[in-house]
């Protein structure tokens, strides 16, 4: 039998886990057609602003989801419009899509709340059958991506696209859009994910409050090696480590809270460190593709 | 000609970035002239307003000359801000617990020492994750940024914290430990001297040294360089080493010239500003001068923004985001491989 306390851990491991694997599997797919996106931190951001400011004004879960894939995928098409379209480098191009993020969603909400006015919180996503709805969302996408990759026709023009663009090209696959749809489906993740923390894991915004998780999933699509089954297997051990952490700090461990703060930004590190160099990306991740007229 | 080519890029970058700052104030419902006029005199007004953005402007200038030589050779370190935190943190370890009250100026010059080679171990710890086990230095600087910042948290709130446990700071520093101030200057330290003097000294370097010459062959073309005889993995580890140690000075001259003791949030956005004054200043070590100026300048200015125009100061991180998309997108050269 599990007793209580473990229960709840396990409860905590799935909250803490859900967000990182909604982010991945966008990231995922995005990477699969060669996209390198290190923005999704920004467009949680943006997702996760959206989701307070709807979530709070109409008391909708849906409208507040809704809200933040549309803010996530607006900066998703900012990003593919200098990533992909002006082929800008696209690490530069996320990193500042980071910053734009972190500096617009910090505007704005100050702008709209100024300090001082109480918040109001923002709706509750519902739980079905023993999970949250984030959790079935972000299950259904798994088994989705995984399927869509693995077993159907587009999703092997996608994997194609990612590993040899010219050669996708001389098979009549559009590169460009193919690229541009997975940038943006990698973005309407991110934004849900963004969403989950405000409507889920707290019912507030906070400024920078996605603190690190894009780029946690972003090291996650590295150490899963690609595949979505072990990417969620590395979701699911950062929430673990996440849950504990934060059950040691309530118990009052004898460790200061700001070490065991550090614990997933550590382990990230170190998973990287051992995984890393084992998978192997798409040959035509982060590389350019100008189609010949 | 060729030269004003070069200036128009990063001007027309800026001016575009200010049309559409403009609009963003707008639309935050500020008035744009008023509130971009507020900035440039919170910034540049006055003889206090411009020593406020030049001591704004000497870490920035620093992690953002780092930064350069790093992009130049093909590295990303979006480190900076980690690296800094990691050199103020080993000068205000050695200060204050290393020598306490009585430390004067040797122990000064140690104290930046012990910076430089804290920021270089930080960025060298990124530097040998790629090198040996293949880890993108994107996602290691970045998380050593995280890591950085709360082992400042947890030393301000344990071991270094002041001896009256009053604050979640360190003791300060005692004055003969701390950078003087320039003669006739209220804010401005030597340590900004020491700043400006570097970008000279690594231009030299990377333009008229085999060493500087093999750093940027890597940048163009890791495989021509290796095939060439240069090993792009020891130029890696260099270039991050060199720019975590400018990062770590920044860290040590700002504890010891402007803060006088080490905090939380000690350079929040550094590290990401020092990206779009290396990007704006086309990633020369020289242009890395005026343009962590105009990004100082944007920072100082951005409080006086605030209390004239009720724009919060945090939408200046947009305007660097403009600045770098626009430097990225058509003012650097492209890749077409």
């Amino acid at each position: 039998m599990i007793d209580a306390p473990t229960l709840l851990l396990l409860a905590s491991t799935v909250r803490f886990a859900t967000p990182l694997a909604l982010a991945a599997m966008g990231e995922l797919v995005a990477e699969r057609a060669g996209v390198l996106n290190v923005g999704i931190e920004g467009m949680m951001l943006a997702g996760a602003l959206a989701a307070y400011e709807v979530g709070a004004a109409t008391g909708s879960v849906t409208l507040a989801c809704a809200a933040a894939v549309a803010a996530a995928c607006a900066l998703a098409l900012v990003f593919a419009a200098f990533a992909l379209g002006r082929r800008a480098d696209p690490i530069v191009s996320g990193t500042a899509l980071n910053i734009l993020a972190l500096g617009a969603t910090g505007s704005l909400f100050r702008w709209l709340h100024p300090a001082g006015e109480s918040l109001s919180r923002a709706p509750q996503m519902a739980a079905l059958a023993g999970a949250n709805g984030f959790t079935l969302i972000a299950g259904c996408l798994v088994v989705a991506v995984a399927l869509f990759l693995g077993r159907t026709r587009p999703g092997l023009s996608l994997r194609a696209v990612g590993e040899r663009a010219e050669a996708a090209d001389a098979q009549g696959i559009s590169v460009g859009r193919v690229r541009l749809a997975a940038t943006l489906f990698g973005g309407a993740c991110a934004g849900l994910a963004g969403a989950s923390l405000v409507l889920w894991l707290s019912d507030v915004f906070v400024e920078a409050m996605t603190s690190g998780r894009g780029f946690i999933a972003l090291s996650l699509v590295l150490f899963g090696g690609y595949r979505p089954a072990r990417i969620v297997g590395g979701a699911v051990l950062f929430g673990a480590a996440s849950a504990l952490q934060f059950r040691l700090q309530a118990a009052g461990s004898a460790l200061p809270y700001t070490l065991l703060l550090m614990t997933p930004y550590v382990l990230t590190l170190a998973v990287l460190a051992l995984f890393a160099g084992r998978s192997r990306a798409p040959a035509d991740l982060a590389r350019p593709f100008r189609a010949r007229d | 000609m060729s030269r004003l080519r070069a200036l128009a890029g990063p001007a027309a970058a800026a001016l575009i970035a200010a049309a559409l700052a403009g609009a963003w104030l707008a639309a935050l419902g500020a008035d744009p002239v008023a509130a971009l006029r507020a900035l440039a005199e919170g910034a540049f007004g006055d003889s206090l307003a411009l020593e406020n953005t030049l001591v704004r402007a000497g870490p920035l200038l620093l992690v953002g000359l780092g930064v350069a030589l790093c992009f130049r050779c093909g590295i990303w370190n979006i480190g900076g801000e980690g690296q800094l935190l990691a050199g103020a943190l080993a000068a205000t370890a050695l200060v204050t617990r290393g020598f306490g009250p009585d430390a004067g100026l040797g122990v000064l010059v140690l104290a930046l020492l012990a910076g430089a080679a804290a920021g270089a171990a930080w960025a060298a710890l990124a530097a040998l994750l790629r090198v040996q086990r293949g880890v993108s230095e994107v996602l290691s600087t970045i998380l050593l940024n995280f890591i950085a910042a709360l082992l400042v948290a947890w030393a301000v709130h344990g071991p270094l914290q002041e001896a009256s446990g009053a604050y979640p700071q360190s003791d300060a520093f005692p004055e003969a430990a701390r950078l003087a101030l320039l003669p006739g200057l209220t804010r401005v330290h030597a340590g900004l001297l020491i700043a400006a003097a570097l970008p000279f000294a690594l231009w030299v370097v990377l333009f008229r040294t085999a060493a500087g010459l093999r750093l940027r062959a890597v940048g163009l073309s890791p495989d021509a360089a290796r095939y060439a005889g240069v090993s792009p993995e020891r130029e890696t580890v260099r270039v991050l080493v060199i720019s975590g140690a400018l990062a770590g000075l920044a860290g040590g001259l700002e504890v010891a010239g402007v803060t006088g003791r080490l905090f939380e949030n000690l350079a929040t956005g550094y590290g990401f500003t020092a990206i779009a004054v290396a990007l704006l200043a086309r990633l020369h070590p020289l242009g890395v001068i005026p343009s962590a100026v105009v990004f100082a300048g944007l920072a100082t200015g951005s409080g006086a923004m605030q209390r004239a125009a009720g724009v919060p100061s945090v939408a200046v991180q947009v305007i660097e985001a403009l600045v770098i998309f626009l430097s990225v997108g058509f003012a650097l050269p492209r890749r077409d491989t």
